[in-house]
């Protein structure tokens, strides 16, 4: 594959957008999961499943509509999808996980109605839904390009102040943070990343990619910085892995990354009881 | 400027129900204020009030005598809230990087907590006697050893104000006293202003300069000894009977000064 690489567009393509989204769905995703967020991120991921049939409708059925790439309706739905969600948090101020299975079935629903309007897709669909090697585009590239720089600028920026926000939120509202902005530019971002990883691992499968090497991390891991960091690396062995594989042997990458995340993580729990039983 | 923190009239309510009224209340620089009242008597109202979490429906908070809406120096201020209903213990962080989170507000915006802040939060783990712990994740200690955690990241700021509610909820009797010590040395040696919130009026009187007792209005406002002095009668009425014939001890004791 590595020969290949340099002979291919497409697996350039692939690869490249693979590593980055190995970054920023964990470290993403580290945060996402101490402020027990995981399963929003998967409702917003299927948010943006209809934008992404939105666009392929549009595309089908107006020809000026043709040459757009469905990623930026995506991420248009999948960002609205967000504020939301936060909207519906403040209404149902009790019951905040009910905003979930709201959004994932609306987003769903909306999804296959477009889905249906348009008398079902070709193939196109289905690599959205579990990622694709071949299916990455140089625009799609350069769009997740864009979304990399903007997310890690904005953790890195805000880390102390994301950091604070997820450990302690009544904490952070008393040293005069401003939360609820905070909290939206969070929601904002988890967005993009959504949007911009589903092309690798597809919209289905996105949320593992920002969970799973997380959880893998916090086994071993010591202190918050060493959890992003472990889940950074072992997001990009998914990443590498998955993708390598599903080359080879004809597969989904979505399911391959996951498969790699999986085996990362039970290696992560042995090694962590073999440690503790050594003790 | 003598008062770090003074309430005139304060009311509050939630939906119907009453939980404070017309409070007043005086806390001069260098006080060690132990705030007691039954489950329900709006002593965390109260505090949510003085930081700017909750909003009175009538009087006014000030804060180093600017009223809390003007009020932006947050640093000044340290919290420690109740540990039960706060934080997360199955957070991933050690205790350097939450004592170091002390430091958000301080630091400011677009800015790293970065090596120059070492020393600092050395010494406020030091200052609780924590240094043995640095590297630990937070959720391997025991409650007390977190709420002394918790007691650096307030003070790492170096704070005029230390807020704690309840602080002593979930730790064990025997570490109660040491806590106590070392919140007096705070007070004594770094000329902390302490204000703590507790239904555990035994352990406070021998500690703190001023007593405030609460239940919806204040009952009593004055410096520690005067305390032990009503203290039975005081406490007594507290939970339930005749509580107008103290009426007027609010309206006097808050002028009581050190």
């Amino acid at each position: 594959m590595i020969e290949a690489i340099f002979q291919y567009q497409f697996l350039q393509n692939a690869f490249l957008a693979g590593l980055l989204i190995g970054v920023i769905a964990p470290l993403l995703g580290a945060f996402i999961v101490v402020r027990r967020l995981s399963l929003i991120a998967d409702a917003l991921s299927h948010v943006t499943l209809s934008g992404i049939a939105a666009s392929l409708l549009l595309s089908k059925t107006f020809v000026a509509f043709n040459g757009l790439n469905p990623l930026w309706l995506g991420m248009g739905f999948s960002v609205a999808g967000s504020l939301f969600i936060e909207r519906l948090r403040n209404v149902y101020k009790h019951y905040q996980e009910l905003a979930i299975p709201i959004i994932l079935s609306g987003g769903i629903g909306i999804g296959v109605i477009f889905i249906s309007l348009a008398d079902g897709f070709n193939t196109d669909l289905f690599s959205y839904l579990f990622g694709s090697v071949s299916a990455v585009s140089r625009s799609d590239l350069y769009l997740i390009i864009g979304i990399a720089v903007v997310v890690i600028a904005l953790v890195t920026i805000l880390y102390k102040e994301l950091f604070l926000l997820s450990f302690d939120e009544e904490f952070s509202k008393a040293s005069g943070l401003q939360t609820g902005a905070l909290h939206l530019i969070f929601m904002v971002i988890t967005a993009l990343v959504i949007a911009g990883s589903m092309r690798i691992v597809g919209i289905l499968l996105v949320s593992s990619l920002m969970t799973l090497p997380v959880a893998a991390a916090m086994r071993v891991a010591r202190g918050f910085k060493q959890t992003i960091i472990l889940s950074v690396v072992f997001g990009e062995i998914a990443v590498i892995a998955g993708l390598f594989s599903a080359f080879y042997l004809d597969l989904a990458p979505g399911g391959t990354i996951v498969v790699s995340s999986i085996l990362i993580l039970l290696t992560s729990i042995a090694f962590k009881k073999w440690q503790t039983m050594r003790k | 400027m003598t008062n770090v923190i003074e309430l005139q009239n304060v009311s509050y309510r939630y939906d119907k129900e009453q939980v404070l009224t017309d409070i007043n209340l005086e806390i001069p620089k260098g006080s060690f204020l132990g705030i007691v009242g039954p489950n329900g008597s709006g002593k965390s109202t109260m505090l949510k009030l003085i930081l700017g979490l909750l909003k009175p429906k009538n009087g006014e908070v000030f804060l180093f005598g600017e009223p809390l809406a003007k009020f932006k120096a947050w640093e000044k201020i340290g919290y420690v809230s109740q540990k039960a209903n706060s934080f997360n213990t199955g957070f991933p962080a050690t205790v350097y990087e939450v004592v170091a989170s002390g430091l958000t507000k301080k630091t400011g915006l677009f800015k790293m907590i970065g090596r120059k802040s070492r020393p600092q939060i050395e010494r406020a783990i030091h200052a609780v006697g924590m240094e043995d712990f640095m590297t630990r994740n937070i959720g391997e200690l025991s409650g007390g050893q977190q709420q002394r955690v918790f007691i650096a990241r307030a003070i790492v700021s170096d704070p005029d104000v230390l807020i704690l509610d309840e602080p002593t909820v979930g730790v064990d009797v025997k570490n109660v006293q040491t806590f106590y010590n070392m919140l007096d040395r705070l007070n004594k040696e770094l000329g902390i202003t302490l204000l703590l919130v507790t239904h555990d009026t035994g352990t406070i009187s021998n500690k703190v300069t001023h007593v405030a007792c609460l239940n919806n209005t204040l009952h009593f406002h004055g410096s520690a000894e005067d305390f032990d002095q009503v203290k039975d009668d005081e406490l007594s009425l507290f939970y339930g009977h005749d509580v107008h014939s103290l009426h007027h001890d609010h309206d006097h004791g808050h002028e009581v000064t050190p």
